[in-house]
């Protein structure tokens, strides 16, 4: 259910749960598994697949479980369980928005929120050649690898200088790409401004989740620290 | 029969110095399909770019009477509709329908007439199904097709297809050509596929180095120059 | 070094929100200088560019590998204010969809990267990319565009009272040195390998050489950084700097008034008053990078246009 709401609204749910989590002191077993319990609400009314959803948000442990082994070894062991649950939390909060939502309407609703207009077109862009480049670099890769780039044989510093070398023959068609996308703009009557699509009328649905998240979220922080 | 492109003496020369187009001639008339063949690096999609004011070089060019100046560029590019060679980077907006909404807008044409516009030519190339896609997502044939919605989405008078069937199978060429026999707009093709140039145009101009080589009926300048597999 | 939500101290990713938003906003507008949306999809392809050029893996011996982080090479291609926001949309896609790094702490993570990183990576090849001296200007910024950033990064975990013993904070440097090394000899190989593809694709310097200029640039920004991790490490110091100063009481007034009772006695605690001399800590570093960042893209706006 969470697919068809307003982008802008949950972004601004997601603002009002990642704020509220990491503003509640101290953050400890009972405290996280409130947040928990509301992140799982949404992850269950989201459909998504929920083993794969946690598994993904698991990419923010090795970094998180590092520090947390600091703080525990240095006998602070409540901020070392804060270190895991908030980062894991957090994280777990994006993605039920960013899952659920497709990319370019999250970048809709951020421009509507007030993001720079030409920052959201730069993301805008980036997302679109996103892959269109990263497939051109991994061809390149492979083809520069059956040309014996990593024979056994081939020194370091040459190995090195064959990778700076696709670097910037990547470089080069990745410029060729943009001004081809600038040509073909202009060839469409380019003046200047790319005007992108209104976004949707809000619904009361739309409302109901980011009263209800900010509420639960908030009220949840309010009793823990009172 | 109205003459739409009027190209008499083209000159281009290229920053590096390489002299792309060496005095070029050249005619489109109304309805009529042409097919620009000739080596790689001829000038072939040079030329083109000229028509325009994506290039500029010395010469003069009209279309639609108009002198191709930067005042006319606004009102040439709305005649001259233009599918690039590689649809990744025409298609660059994040889903089809906005990419097909970004001509008309620009024409100044407010939202919801562009979004008819945009609509009625997806329908028009079979891709309506398609609206809410991401062109990331779509198979080459799909992009084309976009692609050239975005450009039917405009009204063009003549439309310019640079290299049109570059990834296509075979399938999908055949597609393609029965799609564009049936638009009524004067085209311009830059190919190397001298069977689909065969399937749509009767005339071809035959481009050699920076040079009209020669040109006439498109069997006779495919037999002169032995342009087959 | 990305930052994760959940690390920084509610002060410090506020207030590195809060430089970063309106520095974003400013850079925005100075790199659209052109007027029209013309330009954004050459950064956007770049910023896809940097994404999968750290695909493509660079051998540096014992075994390991690293890859191009980019600032410093964004900003001798790019300019520094369009590498900015280049980096800036990059660190926000890698926070969206890779979960590499926090949407709370991309304030810190865009002011460490995006705009501290990407000066520092640009400061060098400012003032010496048009001597003798340019593959060093190119190699020092691409060192320090990563040095810098991860510097402060690691303050920042500091001064929100993440607990590092003080080996562990030299090994961290150790290995911050080592990364922003490796940064830096890949900076230089691509940007020649450009170089020699096109020449125009690499910036010409605005200014002429000023070694000495230079020199002193780079070292301000090493001791800044260095500065910053090691002032962060030891709240006391500048609790107590502060205290002399009379800040963080009137900052505490500050904080107190508009708000209801029992946040007032939360606001009593220790960890508060820490957080405020910290906060305060940072803002004079901010401020000296803000400023230096201001006036070097000022000056690069008037001799673009003149």
């Amino acid at each position: 259910m969470l697919h068809r709401r307003d982008a802008r609204m949950k972004l601004l749910a997601l603002l009002a749960v990642l704020v509220a989590v990491a503003t509640t002191q101290p953050f400890g077993l009972v405290t996280a598994s409130g947040f928990a319990a509301l992140l799982g609400a949404g992850l269950l009314i989201s459909r998504l697949p929920v083993t794969g959803v946690l598994a993904r948000a698991a990419v923010v442990l090795p970094f998180t479980v590092t520090f947390a082994g600091i703080a525990w070894l240095a006998g602070e062991a409540g901020r070392a369980f804060a270190l895991i649950a908030k980062p894991y939390l957090s994280a777990l909060a994006v993605l039920l928005v960013v899952a659920t939502t497709p990319m370019p309407a999250l970048l809709a609703a951020a421009s509507s929120l007030g993001v720079p207009r030409m920052l959201v077109l730069v993301l805008q862009f980036l997302y679109r050649y996103l892959f269109v480049v990263a497939e051109q670099a991994q061809h390149m890769w492979v083809a520069a690898q059956c040309r014996g780039a990593a024979l056994r044989t081939s020194h370091r510093a040459g190995r090195f200088r064959a990778a700076s070398g696709t670097l910037a023959v990547l470089f080069a068609r990745s410029y060729e790409k943009a001004e081809g996308i600038e040509r073909s703009m202009l060839a469409r009557c380019f003046d200047g401004r790319i005007r992108l699509l209104a976004p949707p009328r809000l619904g009361w649905r739309d409302l109901a989740l980011l009263a209800f998240a900010a509420v639960a979220a908030w009220s949840w922080r309010w009793w823990v620290a009172s | 029969m109205s003459v739409l492109i009027q190209a008499s003496d083209v000159r281009y020369r290229y920053d590096d110095g390489t002299l792309a187009l060496d005095g070029v001639d050249f005619q489109l008339e109304e309805g009529e399909t042409v097919a620009l063949l000739g080596p790689n690096g001829s000038g072939k999609t040079t030329f083109v770019l000229h028509l325009t004011g994506l290039l500029q070089g010395s010469g003069e060019i009209t279309v639609c009477g108009m002198p191709v100046r930067k005042e006319n560029f606004a009102a040439i590019r709305a005649k001259v509709g233009m599918v690039f060679q590689d649809s990744d980077e025409q298609l660059f907006l994040p889903s089809v329908l906005e990419d097909a909404v970004f001509g008309p807008r620009n024409l100044g044409l407010p939202a919801d007439q562009a979004l008819a516009h945009a609509r009625q030519a997806l329908e028009q190339v079979g891709m309506a199904w398609a609206v809410a896609k991401a062109p990331y997502h779509l198979s080459a044939g799909e992009k084309r097709r976009v692609a050239l919605a975005g450009v039917l989405a405009m009204s063009p008078q003549i439309l310019v297809l640079d290299e049109p069937t570059t990834y296509l199978d075979p399938p999908t060429q055949r597609e393609l050509i029965r799609l564009l026999k049936e638009l009524p707009q004067a085209k311009i093709l830059v190919t190397h596929d001298i069977a689909f140039a065969q399937a749509l145009a009767s005339r071809a101009v035959f481009f050699e180095r920076g040079k009209v080589a020669a040109l006439g009926a498109i069997d006779e300048i495919a037999r002169r120059y032995d342009w087959r597999l | 070094m990305h930052i994760p939500d959940g690390f920084l101290s509610t002060a410090v990713w506020a207030t590195a929100g809060a430089v970063s938003v309106p520095s974003v906003a400013y850079l925005a507008r100075k790199s659209h200088r052109a007027l029209d949306d013309g330009q954004t999809p050459l950064m956007g392809v770049m910023g896809a560019f940097v994404f999968a050029a750290q695909m493509i893996n660079f051998p540096v011996g014992i075994g390991t590998s690293g890859h191009l982080v980019g600032g410093a090479l964004l900003a001798v291609t790019l300019g520094p204010a369009a590498a900015s926001i280049v980096m800036t949309a990059i660190l926000t896609v890698q926070a969206l969809l890779f979960q590499d790094g926090g949407v709370l702490a991309l304030g810190a993570n865009v002011f460490n990267m995006a705009i501290a990183g990407v000066l520092a990576g640009y400061l060098p090849y400012r003032y010496w990319g048009g001597s003798s001296h340019r593959k060093a200007a190119i190699f020092s910024g691409g060192f320090l565009s990563v040095f810098v950033s991860a510097c402060l990064a690691m303050g920042q975990l500091l001064l929100s009272g993440v607990p590092m013993p003080r080996p562990v904070t030299y090994v961290s440097l150790g290995l911050f040195a080592v990364s922003a090394l490796i940064e830096g000899g890949i900076t230089v190989a691509v940007a020649g390998a450009l170089e020699r593809l096109n020449p125009s694709w690499v910036r010409a310097p605005e200014e002429k050489p000023r070694v000495g200029l230079g020199l002193i640039l780079v070292a301000a920004m090493l001791l800044v950084s260095l500065g910053a991790l090691f002032a962060s490490s030891l709240p006391d110091g500048l609790e107590r700097l502060a205290e002399n100063l009379g800040i963080a009481g009137r900052a505490r007034n500050l904080f107190e008034t508009p708000l209801a009772d029992y946040q007032a006695r939360f606001l009593a605690t220790d960890w508060v008053r820490k957080a405020v001399a910290g906060l305060v800590g940072l803002g004079v570093v901010y401020a000296a990078c803000m400023l230096i960042g201001r006036a070097v893209t000022r000056r690069a706006a008037v001799s673009r246009s003149g």
